[in-house]
């Protein structure tokens, strides 16, 4: 030590102290959550659904974190592949030592991710991916979703179609998984409801490439009574203008899934078909006080409107929050246990956790589209609760195979 | 389909293949004339599409059109001149690297600029209705499209025949040497081609905001389209071109008014490949003029000293330790490092020795992936036995599509390599029962001797090390000699005795079959598989990982993997625009080191 100077040793040991200080009660308090999701894939969604987290984040650690120790949520990019989100998985939990799992948009990254948690036994928290598999044909005890599935969704539309009493059906779809199995579970549920119905047509248009005049006038071509779509993002808008500017839609219902979901419906301005029946989230109308409050201190923070998205990051963070808390720690297994049956407020409603396939009742609402000052609005709309649409125990049981 | 129904699926056609022609036609004349893949091609329309739609909130559309298309040509002059010029004496492809990196930035850079939201324009003043054919709708917008397009491919027609600089720019296209060599002012010419085409880009994608809204995903999709055209109509054939997208357009309307609207996922790509199975040039190409720049000979692969060999040798001496000193998420990163250097391994075994340029290798990779994957699942096999035969998959693939592959040459090649794997990607897209459809397979794991990280580390790293060694040991054996002797004179070659053909095939299913190995480690070491390890993407970043590394080097591509892999993982993770970071990143690289990153270091301390 003869070369250290008296100035250099203080300095040494005052770094260290404050180095110590800065490190000791985050490392000794803090519960870390790992977050992933295809930010730059899906950037329209995942933009706001990250705003909903991080104010998520902030109240909870306001009011005093999770049981005294603060909650960090450790965030990546999954790059959109579900090759590069397993690793982003590994890396949170081998490397920033995670105690469990939330997020992801892509049904087939959700799926993989949901693998991963049952093979390294954590728990994950799936945020957006609307299919039906990861709770039923792929479900594990790990895994559990906050948002209604395709098939729940459906069924949240299907009352009303029914009830049209409509002959002819023409379907479109985007053609993977999440559009297959709208059409499937439609087709199942309207059957079911409306003994007769016809489905005189389907068009399955690649993700992203729609060739919207020529669907248009494939669908126009079926001389179909009704249409149900469950097209979303730029698909979606091509669709719309093209079926405006030939006439496809006059004098027919037409149904969509997501529709008015802000996200989607936003870009369609003065496009907005009107009449249309969607599910959606109509957020400037909601006035239950649980809204009203969210309403207020995302605004607040974000200087912006909170879409779906954000909804779904805010409640899904809560989720894990509440699971913790209720859990007394972050044990894999407690957490488990915790969760089976958890009750819950999220700014559109309670939810309860379904013990029997790890879903929650989050509903959505249901509504139609209308223009309102060049915009696209929801109205005459309603909150269908999840739990009236979800299937019955001996239904999922059949469908999961642990 | 009534008679009428059919007149406005053609109509509808035509309205589509206009907007096609004029994306495709820019990249047409920018390859004629500088051998430049323009991957960024989709990016300058996007562009396009920005400025105009942007623009048009302001100014009104039709001002917005013109304006967007000059500021997209601007902007590719300026890519040319302080970019591309650069790369002219680099290897071949250098520039489809520098393009790539492009790609990147720009997304980034709309992202930021324009928000994460799709954005619909309004409908073009004027033509905001419909009028009726045979007693149905029609968008007058479109019937404007259906004139346009014949309009430029006229303005084109005489641009290039009629007038001195197209006279130049034919010359330049026919071979660019002798043009040269005659007082033609390559820079300038080069640069205007490229302008001109990112003006043509700009416009199209200027011109489809009535039509569509201006996304972010829009790049990528686009330029394969383009490509498809280009390549169909034949590379530098503005006509050609023309005729391309009409077909394929028509082809498309059709299917969908025909009901049969999944195979729009993959028919661009099937016309493609029975175009170039038939007519290896395209419809209207002629057989390219051999390059004869710089950077078109390349220099003998010489073997690695012993000194090399034993650096390779310690280095693999360390890998085998890191378990060691280190567990957890480094074994997780190393292991996708390793398999996907087995992947550039492969895939430089075929571009590099062998000059077959792939632009479809991940379907190898993918297949060897799915072959394991369905075995474990469907078959029930153990899993080792599967991790063991899965790859023949890839093999089995490569050999049914290099049969057809290795007939073509050059940019044609690598353009039905492109098609074969889309056609591939689409079979497992779709096939839902077998396949798992869009979503993949799930729950492919190793056996439980292999599920720790440790132990599938050294599986994989035993398995890459072995077969990068034995592909590497095949560059030297006389194989790998006579394939570098049917690359550099396929006319001496055969001369001298050797069935050129059937060596590029062998290596050519080779290299399949070490890319589905790859592909089967890396299904067990994520537990699940989806169709996203076919597609173009993944291709692509093998591309760049062998680019990255140096084509004209033994060793390349691995540094380039680990490079790629790891600046993927690292900036991703902490960088919010992190595309645009790695897309610099590259650039500066590309800029810096032309011939790689090894071969920089080998110029610059070779003996």
């Amino acid at each position: 030590m003869q070369g250290m100077t008296r100035r250099s040793a203080l300095l040494t040991i005052a770094s260290l102290t404050v180095a110590l200080a800065a490190a000791q009660p985050a490392r000794a308090q803090a519960i870390k959550v790992g977050e992933l999701n295809s930010y730059k894939t899906f950037p329209a969604f995942l933009e706001p659904y990250k705003k909903g987290w991080e104010l998520a984040l902030e109240e909870i650690n306001r009011s005093g974190g999770i049981g005294g120790r603060k909650l960090e949520v450790v965030s990546r990019e999954d790059g959109g592949n579900p090759g590069d989100a397993v690793r982003a998985a590994e890396e949170l939990l081998s490397r920033e030592n995670v105690s469990l799992l939330m997020g992801t948009f892509a049904s087939h990254i959700g799926l993989a991710v949901s693998n991963l948690a049952a093979q390294r036994k954590v728990v994950f928290v799936a945020a957006e991916p609307l299919t039906d598999k990861i709770v039923w044909e792929n479900g594990n005890r790990y895994t559990f979703r906050i948002r209604p599935s395709t098939y729940t969704q459906v069924a949240m539309l299907v009352p009303d179609a029914a009830k049209l009493k409509k002959q002819r059906w023409a379907i479109v779809y985007p053609n993977y998984e999440y559009g297959q199995s709208a059409t499937a579970s439609f087709k199942k549920l309207l059957g079911k409801a409306q003994p007769g119905v016809q489905f005189v047509g389907e068009q399955a248009p690649a993700l992203g490439k729609i060739d919207a005049g020529a669907v248009v006038q494939a669908l126009a071509d079926l001389k179909p009574d009704a249409i149900f779509s469950s097209l979303f993002g730029a698909d979606l808008q091509k669709f719309v203008r093209e079926g405006n500017l030939r006439g496809l839609f006059k004098d027919r219902p037409v149904f969509n899934l997501l529709a008015g979901e802000p996200e989607y419906l936003d870009p369609l301005k003065d496009e907005t078909p009107d009449g249309w029946y969607v599910t959606g989230y109509p957020w400037n109308e909601i006035k239950t006080p649980a809204h009203q409050k969210f309403l207020a201190a995302y605004r607040a923070k974000w200087k912006d409107y909170p879409r779906l998205g954000s909804i779904v990051g805010y409640s899904t963070l809560y989720t894990v929050a509440n699971a913790l808390k209720r859990a007394g720690g972050a044990d894999t297994e407690k957490v488990i246990a915790a969760m089976k049956g958890m009750e819950m407020e999220t700014p559109i409603g309670p939810i309860v956790w379904r013990p029997i396939d790890n879903q929650s009742t989050m509903g959505a609402y249901v509504g139609r589209l209308a223009k309102k000052d060049g915009k696209g609005v929801m109205v005459n709309w309603r909150y269908a609760d999840g739990a009236l649409f979800l299937p019955s125990f001996e239904e999922v049981k059949a469908m999961r195979k642990e | 389909m009534t008679y009428s129904s059919i007149l406005i699926q053609f109509l509808n056609g035509l309205a589509s293949a206009s907007s096609l022609f004029l994306v495709a036609a820019g990249l047409s004349l920018i390859f004629g004339v500088t051998r430049i893949v323009n991957f960024a091609h989709g990016s300058l329309y996007m562009l396009g599409m920005y400025v105009a739609v942007w623009l048009g909130e302001r100014i009104g559309f039709w001002w917005s059109v013109p304006i967007a298309a000059l500021a997209v040509g601007a902007f590719g002059a300026l890519v040319e001149s302080a970019l591309l010029r650069r790369l002219y004496a680099a290897p071949e492809l250098l520039q489809l690297l520098a393009t790539f990196a492009l790609v990147l930035v720009v997304k980034d850079f709309a992202l930021w600029a324009w928000g994460p939201e799709d954005i619909l324009g309004p409908r073009a003043p004027g033509f905001t209705g419909a009028v009726t054919i045979a007693g149905l709708q029609f968008p007058e917008y479109d019937l404007f499209l259906i004139g346009f397009g014949p309009l430029v491919l006229g303005a084109l027609w005489l641009l290039l025949t009629r007038t001195r600089w197209g006279t130049l720019v034919r010359a330049a296209t026919q071979d660019r040497e002798m043009a040269s060599a005659l007082g033609v002012n390559q820079k300038w010419l080069f640069t205007g081609v490229f302008a001109l085409g990112a003006f043509l880009a700009g416009l199209g994608g200027a011109l489809q905001i009535p039509r569509e809204p201006a996304t972010l995903l829009i790049d990528l999709s686009v330029v394969s389209d383009a490509f498809v055209v280009v390549v169909v109509g034949g590379l530098g054939s503005i006509g050609g071109a023309f005729v391309a997208a009409f077909l394929i357009a028509e082809i498309k309307a059709f299917c969908i008014g025909l009901g049969l609207s999944q195979f729009t996922l993959v028919v661009e790509f099937v016309v493609m490949a029975v175009v170039l199975v038939i007519r290896p040039w395209g419809l209207f190409g002629r057989m390219p003029a051999l390059a004869r720049g710089a950077g078109a000979v390349e220099p003998p692969l010489v073997a690695p000293s012993p000194a090399a060999l034993k650096a390779l040798a310690a280095l693999l001496a360390a890998l085998a330790l890191v378990p060691v000193v280190s567990g957890g998420y480094t074994l997780v990163l190393l292991t996708d490092i390793l398999v996907f250097a087995l992947f550039a391994v492969s895939l430089h075994f075929i571009m590099g020795p062998a000059g077959l340029h792939s632009f479809g290798h991940a379907a190898y990779f993918g297949l060897g992936a799915y072959g394991a994957g369905l075995l474990l699942l469907r078959a029930g096999a153990p899993m080792e036995l599967a991790l063991l035969l899965g790859p023949l998959a890839g093999g089995l693939g490569a050999l049914v599509f290099g049969w057809f592959c290795v007939r073509l040459s050059g940019v044609y090649l690598a353009m039905l390599t492109l098609a074969f794997a889309q056609i591939a990607w689409s079979v497992v897209f779709q096939w839902d029962a077998f396949t798992g459809g869009s979503n993949g397979l799930v729950g492919i794991w190793p056996a439980s001797w292999l599920a720790s990280k440790a132990a599938y580390y050294y599986i994989t790293l035993l398995t890459c090390a072995g077969g990068i060694a034995l592909l590497w040991r095949m560059l030297y054996a006389p194989f790998g000699y006579a394939l570098r002797a049917a690359r550099d004179s396929p006319l001496r070659a055969d001369a001298i005795g050797l069935d050129v053909r059937a060596l590029q095939w062998a290596a050519f299913t080779l290299a399949g079959l070490a890319a589905g190995m790859a592909g089967a480690l890396y299904a067990f070491s994520k537990g699940s598989i989806s169709p996203e390890s076919l597609s173009v993407p993944r291709s692509v970043d093998g591309l760049v990982m062998v680019l990255l590394g140096g084509i004209q080097t033994l060793t390349g591509p691995l540094w380039g993997a680990a490079l790629f892999t790891w600046m993927q993982d690292a900036v991703a993770r902490g960088i919010d625009y992190w595309r645009a970071v790695i897309g610099a990143v590259i650039l500066v690289l590309v800029l810096a080191f032309p011939q790689g990153l090894t071969g920089f270091l080998r110029q610059r301390f070779a003996p």
